[in-house]
């Protein structure tokens, strides 16, 4: 039988609970002031622009395309790779009086005159109404899921622990953001979708924790919370390692082969399956533990019989 | 049961395994019908040039031409389309080369969104002020008839900035005219705005009148829009709304984005006016025109009074076809509807020997935008004929005054019917074909990757249970791509893959939770089947808790994302359910079928 980390003792995990949860912290802080001080590299999607992709037949100097870039209806234009040498993406934004055919038209024109066989890929056009919206209607998303969750896990458990999960959820969610925002990766619809996908994840990670949490306070009869946690994490811990690393490898797969307009989507979830696996283990838990859970919360709810709670008839 | 499941997942994935045949497809457009006559000529035609065709099925009224290859079928688009003239509209088509007997039980394919097979997906906004504009307009026009009617005298009505403004001379004119266009008018909020000796009564829409307006405006542009759509044709077109004022167009393997847009965002329609005669051309120069007319420029230069009640408007044409007159100069030939045809010959008959213009109507994009940020329309109207009534008129009458290219252009659109308010595009996608199948080899690429690498993991991690593992994983994936393709509406896009790929990464958690819960439970010193009974008894709250909460963030991605997300969801979704089946229930069959009832002492995991 080969076992990667089955751990045979309980691991005092919540004892570098609190130098972690001092990490925590400085992580949720440091991404918060990169979210403020270089805000988020938002994408197409929410900007509102356009955006051509073009393959040429050979590899192209970028700067060559750029300075052909230089009519009033493509000036400004944002030059990189994407993919391979030759594939190029030319970003606009919108500008005011000046129609989208015609600054892609410009746009092809001067690629036209680097490589004359250049070939368009795929044009995107976002009108600047329809990008806010759809920032709006992603944060609404994200939000609403974590309050979604908040009642489920709630219901399904109890409040202490919907609290730790939700935090753990927000954590994550910061945390992603501001790696994105650090690095000034572009934010664009698929990876908000990937960073909602992150939150299943994560809470999927969560609810396993907590499933044996509750199912080890009301078998082994320890009241010491901090016990049973470490125990449950430590029974977990195998399941965990294997699901990451089997979520992991796809994720990498998309990654390296899922081709460029799903990259960073699959960034997303990388990020996201770290620092969500490693949030579900101290952050909710811990969090759980701080607002003191014990035992009695744990109980399940007994189903009232008629009559059970008033005094016998009969003496 | 679970054989039965899976069988019937199989059975609706299979047809995914034949690919598509390149295909020429033939619609009747208005007038004409495709028949078996047409089938057989269109046959013998392509026989003559010698293309061979693979399969030609005529169904529902339209006619499918499967061909060898995209040469040959570039070609005979083109055969096809010159044999057949403009009666009909010939499109390429990627057809399912599902086989028959497949087909007949139910069976296609999945539907692959524009990111996988390339194509044109536009958001269109409708201007709903200006829709509500026109309608003030119907409704001053209605008014005057209203108070003429009841000769209550009104001093003048126009449209201002927050409604309809009605003047009066004296109080007691107001009064009558209030109580009477109030019971008239019932979709109308009247109120007194006189202000001193300005008798005035200012009318505005109620709120559920806007609604309904733009209600209809909506609808109304989108049945116009799928019209142009056909007329363009485009096989499998998609036409929705989305929201209160916006329109979704996706048009497959569209790569001319230009004339698509310029025809599915023209806003050009006639009306015609009789021209008044009797208004003096120098006063109106100098800005006199006598109430009820206006003064309007001709295309080919100068300017020309026009009563501005419509006599008719293009929403009455069944039909319009460009043609030249004796002097082959080009015109368009209309017919109308029998409403249309009626209301037209009451008017020509009273007015004959007095002249009529066609007055010219189109929206442009100005590229400037409102306060609100909606796009900046310009209305642009123009006189492109005056001619002088000779006749009564009936159903059938020609247009002139129009180039060449217009005369088609305007002959396609008032076929198609015209947009009640103009739209304009707010995003646009194109995606090239090649851009297409590149995305569906790398998503089938990251597919095959992540799932060898699981696969081979989890055969060595657990052996025997493993096998089982990834039995059900490969089952749940065929299971996965069946639902998909039973599912009319599905459609995967390349985040769909993506989805599924996740799906596998995710799927063997629910094996693996159990599996390890049998570890425990047999270090625990459990018996064999003890261990598996616990192991699955113990494991399903937590992979239900688990699969449920992870389906609710795929039911908000699905709720707010839009296209691609949306099919990024649907997979999400279809994959935990099928996951969960082909996990518990699935494995715990074959297990069961394996060790059950036996005295097993020691188990391959």
């Amino acid at each position: 039988m080969i076992e990667v980390l089955s751990l045979k003792h309980t691991v005092n995990f919540l004892r570098h609970a609190l130098p972690i949860s001092i990490m925590s912290a400085v992580l949720v802080l440091g991404s918060l002031v990169s979210l403020a001080t270089n805000g988020v590299n938002w994408g197409l999607d929410f900007t509102g622009g356009t955006v051509v992709e073009m393959e040429f037949t050979q590899p192209v100097d970028l700067n060559a395309l750029r300075v052909q870039l230089t009519t009033p209806d493509s000036e400004g234009a944002i030059v990189q790779n994407f993919g391979s040498s030759r594939d190029v993406l030319v970003r606009l934004q919108v500008k005011e009086g000046v129609k989208s055919d015609v600054q892609v038209k410009s746009i092809m024109e001067a690629a036209q005159k680097v490589d004359p066989q250049v070939q368009q890929k795929r044009v995107e056009f976002v009108g600047p109404q329809v990008g806010k919206e759809l920032a709006e209607q992603g944060a609404l998303a994200v939000l609403v899921a974590l309050i979604c969750i908040m009642i489920y896990v709630s219901f399904r458990f109890e409040w202490r622990l919907a609290f730790g999960s939700v935090a753990a959820l927000a954590h994550d969610v910061i945390v992603t953001l501001g790696v994105f925002s650090l690095f000034q990766l572009e934010f664009d619809l698929t990876v908000l979708a990937g960073l909602l996908t992150v939150v299943g994840y994560s809470l999927n990670d969560t609810i396993v924790v907590f499933d044996r949490i509750r199912e080890n306070f009301l078998k082994l009869r320890k009241s010491d919370p901090e016990e049973i946690v470490n125990i449950s994490i430590s029974q977990t811990m195998s399941r965990t390692i294997i699901t990451t690393g089997t979520t992991l490898v796809t994720v990498v797969a998309l990654f390296l082969k899922g081709g460029t307009m799903i990259h960073g989507f699959a960034t997303a979830l990388l990020l996201g399956i770290f620092v969500g696996t490693y949030s579900s283990i101290y952050v909710a838990s811990f969090l759980a533990v701080k607002l003191g859970i014990n035992r009695e919360h744990m109980m399940p709810v007994e189903i009232e019989k008629e009559g059970a709670d008033q005094p016998p008839m009969m003496p | 049961m679970v054989m039965l499941v899976i069988a019937i997942g199989c059975f609706y994935a299979v047809p995914n395994l034949f690919g598509e045949d390149h295909a020429v497809q033939v619609v009747a457009t208005r007038g004409a019908e495709v028949t078996a006559s047409t089938q057989a000529s269109v046959n013998e035609l392509l026989a003559s040039k010698s293309i061979a065709v693979k399969r030609s099925e005529l169904e529902k009224g339209q006619l499918l031409v499967r061909l060898q290859n995209a040469d040959q079928q570039l070609l005979a688009k083109e055969i096809i389309a010159d044999s057949l003239g403009d009666k009909f509209t010939v499109a390429l088509n990627l057809a399912p080369a599902t086989p028959k007997w497949l087909e007949s039980m139910g069976g296609s394919p999945m539907k692959l969104g524009l990111d996988l097979r390339g194509g044109v997906h536009f958001l269109m906004e409708v201007d709903m002020g200006e829709a509500i504009r026109k309608m003030e307009e119907a409704k001053v026009a209605d008014f005057r008839s209203q108070l003429r009617e009841e000769t209550i005298r009104y001093a003048g009505i126009r449209v201002n900035a927050t409604g309809i403004e009605i003047k009066f001379r004296d109080a007691e004119n107001l009064a009558t005219a209030e109580r009477f266009l109030k019971t008239r008018n019932q979709d109308m909020v009247f109120t007194d705005a006189s202000r001193g000796e300005d008798f005035a009564l200012q009318a505005v829409m109620s709120e559920a009148y806007l609604k309904q307006i733009k209600e209809e405006a909506l609808q109304q542009n989108i049945t116009t829009i799928r019209n142009r759509v056909n007329e363009l044709g485009v096989a499998e077109p998609v036409v929705q709304r989305q929201g209160a004022e916006r329109i979704i167009v996706e048009l497959p393997g569209v790569q001319d984005t230009a004339r698509a847009k310029e025809i599915l965002g023209a806003t050009a329609s006639i009306e015609f006016h009789m021209v008044d005669d009797k208004a003096d051309p120098n006063a109106a120069q100098s800005g006199r025109v006598p109430a009820g007319s206006e003064v309007y420029q001709r295309r080919e230069g100068g300017s020309v009074i026009l009563k501005k009640e419509v006599m008719l408007t293009g929403d009455h044409i069944t039909g319009a076809q460009p043609s030249f007159d004796q002097y082959s100069r080009p015109q368009v030939s209309i017919n109308l509807d029998a409403k249309g045809g009626t209301i037209f010959s009451d008017v020509t008959k009273d007015n004959i020997g007095k002249p009529m213009a066609t007055l010219f109507i189109e929206y442009k994009d100005s590229g400037e935008r409102n306060a609100d940020g909606s796009v900046k329309m310009l209305k642009i109207e123009e006189v492109i004929s005056v001619a002088t009534i000779q006749a009564r008129l009936g159903r059938n009458f020609v247009i002139t005054g129009l180039s060449h290219g217009e005369a088609q252009n305007l002959a396609l659109l008032l076929r198609a019917g015209a947009l009640i308010a103009p739209v304009s595009i707010v995003e646009e996608r194109t995606i090239g074909p090649s851009l297409g199948a590149e995305n569906i080899q790398s998503g089938v690429q990251a597919m095959v990757w992540g799932m060898a690498v699981v696969l081979l993991f989890m055969l060595v991690y657990y052996r025997s249970f493993g096998l089982i593992a990834n039995l059900a994983l490969t089952a749940n994936l065929v299971m996965v791509v069946g639902v998909m393709s039973m599912i009319p509406g599905a459609v995967l896009t390349l985040p769909g893959i993506a989805g599924m790929v996740l799906t596998v990464g995710m799927a063997v958690d629910g094996n693996v939770l159990i599996y390890e819960r049998i570890r425990e439970e047999l270090r625990a010193g459990r018996s064999v089947q003890q261990a598996i009974h616990e192991g699955y008894g113990n494991a399903f709250s937590t992979i239900a808790d688990a699969n449920i909460t992870t389906f609710i963030t795929a039911l908000i991605l699905f709720a707010v994302g839009t296209g691609a997300i949306k099919g990024f969801a649907v997979t999400l979704m279809i994959g935990i359910a099928t996951s969960m089946f082909t996990a518990i229930v699935g494995t715990r069959s074959i297990v069961n079928a394996i060790w059950g009832g036996k005295r097993v002492k020691t188990l391959s995991i």
